[in-house]
């Protein structure tokens, strides 16, 4: 059980009002908010620590590079990565996925190579694949789902031939709340000889991962949508994989030396770090993480199971409104998007707003997937730590006040 | 900030039933657009003759700030002078911008300017980040008034 009023003292921004009422934020799959601790460790480094890391022989320096190689070595505990040098550090998820793309993709994939994604991916993990696509000559290909909002296994796995050499598929869908079978999928695509990238931006903050039984090759996900900052993200991969990858970006810290017309890369994970790091960042991701094994992710994914199930209770008894994903909580992350006939979503969410209910609303940078579901924009509802009934209740009560503006109550 | 300044009754009337919603089966001035963002589109088609817009179609899909002021649009423009309208689009945008709330009332008196029903979506100002839903038929219209190839 999660003590939900101690954590969401740590929360200060909870306390604002949002036009003249208690805010109900829902609109964590977007980003979180930030605990105490992560702010008071990034002031802490600012204020008392600061300077470039890895460059230095003296002790701010020092002090720098111990407490982002600290935060590495949290983050590798966090996944249970077999060492630190499997975490790379990025500017987010969207550049995790990239260096994946184009340090593995660029370098291996061929004219004839079949590329598998999902259709109910972000567009950061398809959008790369159609630049990766474009300069290797390999094919794009999609898995689709099921009627009841999940991937379609029994499609999926007749798409599993020798010409698929990466699967890159999301760990839970940010629009659905879907979370496809990863092992089962890791199997596929070891069968046939074809790597396994995640899209863990919603699957890491919101369930426990264990990188040595999930199965894939490489993770990739965002500190901002966890409780940690933003412009830090991590790209972990099995080390043998990492070190036959080629980088993506050359420069500084990522050499071991340099001449006039080549150079040697330095050891992973430095190899894929080029320049200076977002360290603070990475140090403040690093609090987060703490924070949330403090908590315990069974504990965070029970606490966004239950509130998905009130959820998706209560808004059944919205009339007409239908929700865009699995309808029970079984493999079902906290992210709910639903449309209501006769509002669009963008007006939905401004009423919201006026409530006190922050709800995204949009096409959540997954249109493929919202044009085979027949819309262009769907409102989202999305929980994490620090949510309670009470949000839930505000959501379903300003629904209500949006279906009366617009008429649709019938009165 | 009360909700009935944005969402005020002829608004949802227009939403609901829109105005001009029709595709030509002549048109010589053709544009779409789309907010990238949030998603709304909106074609504009135009019979320009003389001069003057004839007939306009405003089809697409969005909120109901981008579907009535579409609707609204269109029944401000037809029959209107290229001159006129741009006159109109510049008032309007005007009427969106920060500085709109300086406007010294929407006078309807003043020749060729008059922007009728469209004066209800005054309240979308105070909503900032809807402005470009109200703005995105009149940006179309430009861009499908630039591409007007004469036929005459
Ligand atoms: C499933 C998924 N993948 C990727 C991303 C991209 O994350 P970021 O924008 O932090 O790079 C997001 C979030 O926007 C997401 O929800």
């Amino acid at each position: 059980m999660m003590d939900t009023s101690a954590i969401r003292g740590d929360f200060p921004i909870l306390e604002r009002r949002i036009n003249g009422r208690r805010m109900a934020f829902l609109d964590s799959a977007a980003s979180s908010q930030k605990p105490v601790q992560v702010l008071d460790a990034m002031v802490d480094i600012y204020r008392n620590s600061y300077a470039n890391v890895h460059r230095g022989a003296y002790t701010l320096s020092q002090e720098a590079t111990e407490a982002y190689e600290e935060a590495r070595h949290k983050v590798a505990v966090f996944l249970n990565a077999a060492c630190d040098e499997e975490i790379i550090f990025t500017r987010s998820a969207t550049a995790a996925m990239n260096l994946f793309a184009y340090g593995w993709g660029l370098n291996t994939l061929k004219p004839g190579d079949r590329i598998l994604t999902s259709v109910m991916e972000h567009h950061a993990n398809i959008v790369p694949w159609h630049i990766i696509a474009r300069h290797t000559g390999a094919e794009l290909c999609y898995m689709e789902l099921t009627d009841g909002f999940r991937l379609d296994m029994e499609g999926a796995r007749e798409r599993f031939d020798e010409r698929v050499k990466v699967v890159a598929v999301t760990g839970m869908s940010n629009v659905l709340g879907t979370m496809p079978p990863v092992d089962e999928l890791a199997g596929l695509a070891h069968g046939v000889g074809a790597v396994l990238l995640v899209d863990g931006a919603q699957l890491v903050p919101h369930a426990p991962v264990d990188v040595q039984t999930l199965g894939a090759d490489f993770l990739g996900f965002s500190g901002h949508k966890m409780l940690g900052p933003t412009g830090i993200g991590v790209l972990w991969g099995r080390r043998a994989l990492l070190e036959s990858m080629e980088p993506a970006e050359g420069g500084g810290e990522m050499i071991r030396d340099v001449r006039l017309h080549e150079s040697d890369w330095a050891e992973v994970p430095h190899k894929f770090e080029a320049g200076t790091p977002p360290f603070v960042e990475a140090i403040g991701l690093g609090a987060a993480v703490d924070y949330l094994s403090a908590i315990g992710m069974e504990n965070v994914l029970e606490h966004d199971r239950e509130l998905t199930g009130y959820a998706l209770e209560r808004l059944a008894e919205v009339p007409g409104l239908s929700v865009q994903g699995p309808a029970d909580t079984v493999d079902r992350g906290g992210a709910i998007s639903f449309d209501l006939p006769g509002i669009h979503a963008h007006d939905v969410a401004t009423i919201l707003d006026q409530e006190g209910v922050a709800v995204r609303a949009g096409h959540h940078c997954a249109k493929p997937l919202l044009r085979s579901l027949g819309l262009t924009a769907s409102a989202r509802a999305s929980f994490y730590v620090y949510n309670v009934a009470e949000d839930v209740d505000a959501l379903v009560d300003a629904l209500g006040v949006a279906r009366r503006i617009f008429g649709l109550d019938g009165a | 900030m009360a909700l009935e300044d944005l969402y005020r009754e002829v608004i949802l009337d227009h939403y609901r039933s829109p105005r001009n919603r029709q595709a030509l089966d002549r048109a010589n001035a053709v544009a779409d657009g789309n907010n990238p963002l949030c998603g709304d589109e909106v074609r504009i088609e135009l019979l320009i003759e003389g001069g003057q817009v004839t007939a306009i179609g405003v089809t697409g899909h969005g909120c109901s700030i981008s579907q009535a002021s579409g609707s609204m649009m269109g029944d401000a423009v037809k029959g209107r002078t290229i001159e006129t309208i741009r006159t109109l689009t510049g008032r309007f945008k005007g009427m969106m911008s920060i500085d709109g709330a300086n406007d010294p009332g929407l006078d309807p008196n003043r020749p060729g300017a008059v922007l009728g029903d469209l004066e209800s979506l005054q309240g979308v100002r105070k909503f900032p980040v809807r402005i470009k839903c109200a703005n995105l038929p009149w940006t179309t219209l430009e861009e499908a008034i630039k591409r007007f190839v004469s036929t005459d």
